[in-house]
């Protein structure tokens, strides 16, 4: 089955938390990817720029309305996701256990229902 | 052939004899191939039903099990290959991850109710639904008899049942037992939940004696499937021994003081003794659930030495609050400190207890006697009362009124 771990945590940068923090935490994020590349379940895997720099787009009377800033305006910010095959719910939560941005905020683990292979739909379990 | 050709009510009997005894396991291993607790259930009542309209026309087969297994296996295959089945899960086609079901024996069943339960109790769905999950998955309770024990209406029951069941299938909680190294970790809510299962017949006198009743079987089951877990050996007592004192007839309540040991039943105390050592591990501290089997444990002894053990009791309680500080464990150990120390040390306690002391009876009953042993009546009277207005067994509700009116004289 497919899972996409969702990380969300409160928005930091390198003046918030000093440079070798923010070296630190691409270190483990580094490390983390190589390890699950080599479990062989890693199907994708991006890191987002921070929320102030998203845009959203609603329609507003049938017209796409554009405002800036993200979709949910929280504390807590989607800062990554990564994708991987893993065969269930326990083995997924295994690697959740081990991702970094657990220290930095909450990790959500949701299963995949369809994906993208060719230009149709799959089932992704 | 190896048919008896027996009458509908004697068919009638073996199909619930065995929906008794196997429901659990037959649903675990229709469950785990796809993870689908629901279509589980609903393909092994469809097996019942066949079961009491061929049996008694055609004989109870030798393996009533394996035959009720074989119905609903074939019958789950239909489902699966049906349109219907496939208009639910739009982009799902019947996968291979069905095919293990075609390997099962039916003469050899294995017991497959472990992983079940280690399903039921999941970290992944909500604590408050494990014990009614596994109160119908494994004992084959339905919704609404779950719903009285838990004063809940039947629909709003059911819906939470049939959504925890969605889960179980849609995040792909795996139907296996938890390894050596996860099991610290996923035991303790599995054996909470099955004590839930216990509890519960403290709310429900009808349907409790046999809530009650399973819930003890399946802790003895657990612990001895499991076989080298204390804490679980150690939940197999506590509701065995408790059990044995479960003699007196409803109809009226009485004190654990006030009982009389001679009508306890001698053979589930030697049956929960066992246990209790079964659960002991020299020189490792002692678990939440080995405590309270000891607690059980020194109060069953009264049966062989006429008296009971209040020092030992009340190192029992100083360790279990201090391990499970539970509002039922501060307030019985409030009890016992008012009856081994002074009242005053007991009320001492009950007085450093949360708000939620407020609807908690047995604070409230505890606090009556205490208050009542310092001479201080009207305030007895008061939480007596109190505890009587919070009580739902209509024979403990009339033992606390009875007590508030001897106090008022």
């Amino acid at each position: 089955m497919r899972y996409m771990l969702l990380f969300h945590y409160g928005e930091a940068s390198e003046e918030s938390i000093g440079a070798e923090a923010m070296a630190a935490g691409m270190r483990a994020m580094a490390s983390y990817a190589a390890t699950l590349e080599q479990a062989g379940i890693l199907v994708s895997g991006q890191v987002l720029r921070p929320s102030i720099s998203s845009t959203t787009l609603t329609l507003v009377d049938g017209e796409p309305r554009i405002q800036d800033g993200p979709f949910a305006d929280t504390k807590e910010q989607l800062g990554g996701v990564i994708v991987i095959d893993v065969p269930d719910l326990d083995a997924a939560l295994e690697w959740a256990r081990q991702a970094p941005p657990l220290a930095w905020g909450a990790v959500e683990v949701r299963p995949g229902a369809v994906h993208i292979e060719g230009g149709t739909w799959v089932a992704s379990s | 052939m190896g048919r008896v050709i027996v009458t509908g009510e004697t068919a009638a009997h073996v199909a619930e004899r065995t929906a008794r005894a196997s429901y659990g396991r037959l649903v675990a291993l229709l469950a785990a191939p796809a993870g689908d607790l629901q279509l589980a259930e609903d393909t092994l009542a469809h097996a019942f039903e066949q079961a009491l309209t061929t049996w008694p026309r055609d004989g109870v087969p030798d393996n009533p099990e394996g035959w009720l297994l074989t119905v609903a296996r074939n019958r789950q295959r239909d489902l699966w290959k049906s349109a219907a089945h496939r208009r639910n899960q739009p982009l799902e086609a019947a996968t291979d991850a069905v095919e293990p079901l075609n390997d099962l024996e039916p003469d050899r069943i294995p017991d497959r109710r472990l992983a079940l339960l280690f399903v039921c109790a999941h970290p992944a769905i909500a604590a408050g639904v494990r014990t009614p999950l596994m109160l119908q998955a494994v004992l084959g309770f339905d919704a609404a008899q779950i719903a009285r024990a838990f004063a809940v209406p039947a629909g709003t029951m059911s819906q939470r049942l049939v959504r925890a069941k969605r889960r179980i299938r849609d995040a792909g909680i795996p139907f296996v037992v938890p390894g050596r190294q996860a099991m610290p970790e996923r035991l303790p809510p599995v054996l909470e939940a099955v004590y839930g299962c216990y509890a519960l017949a403290f709310s429900e006198r009808g349907e409790g004696t046999s809530v009650a009743g399973e819930a003890r079987y399946l802790a003895v089951t657990i612990a001895g499937l499991l076989g080298d877990a204390p804490e679980a050996w150690a939940l197999a007592a506590l509701l065995t021994l408790a059990s044995a004192r479960a003699t007196t007839p409803g109809d009226r309540y009485l004190p654990l003081q006030d009982q009389d040991p001679g009508e306890w039943d001698r053979d589930l105390i030697a049956e929960g003794e066992s246990y209790l050592r079964l659960a002991e591990r020299p020189g490792q501290a002692p678990g939440r659930f080995q405590l309270e089997a000891a607690i059980q444990a020194v109060h069953c002894d009264r049966a062989r030495s006429g008296a009971t053990d209040w020092d030992t009791l009340c190192t029992l309680y100083t360790a279990l609050v201090a391990i499970a500080p539970s509002l039922g464990s501060r307030v019985a150990y409030a009890a016992v400190l008012g009856r081994t120390r002074s009242p005053q040390m007991g009320l001492s306690v009950l007085e450093a207890l949360p708000v939620e002391r407020e609807r908690f009876q047995p604070y409230h009953a505890a606090h009556g006697d205490l208050l009542a042993r310092l001479g201080r009546h009207e305030d007895a009277v008061a939480a007596y009362t109190r505890a009587s207005m919070l009580s739902t067994d209509p024979a403990v509700r009339t033992f606390l009124e009875r007590r508030a009116e001897e106090l008022s004289r």
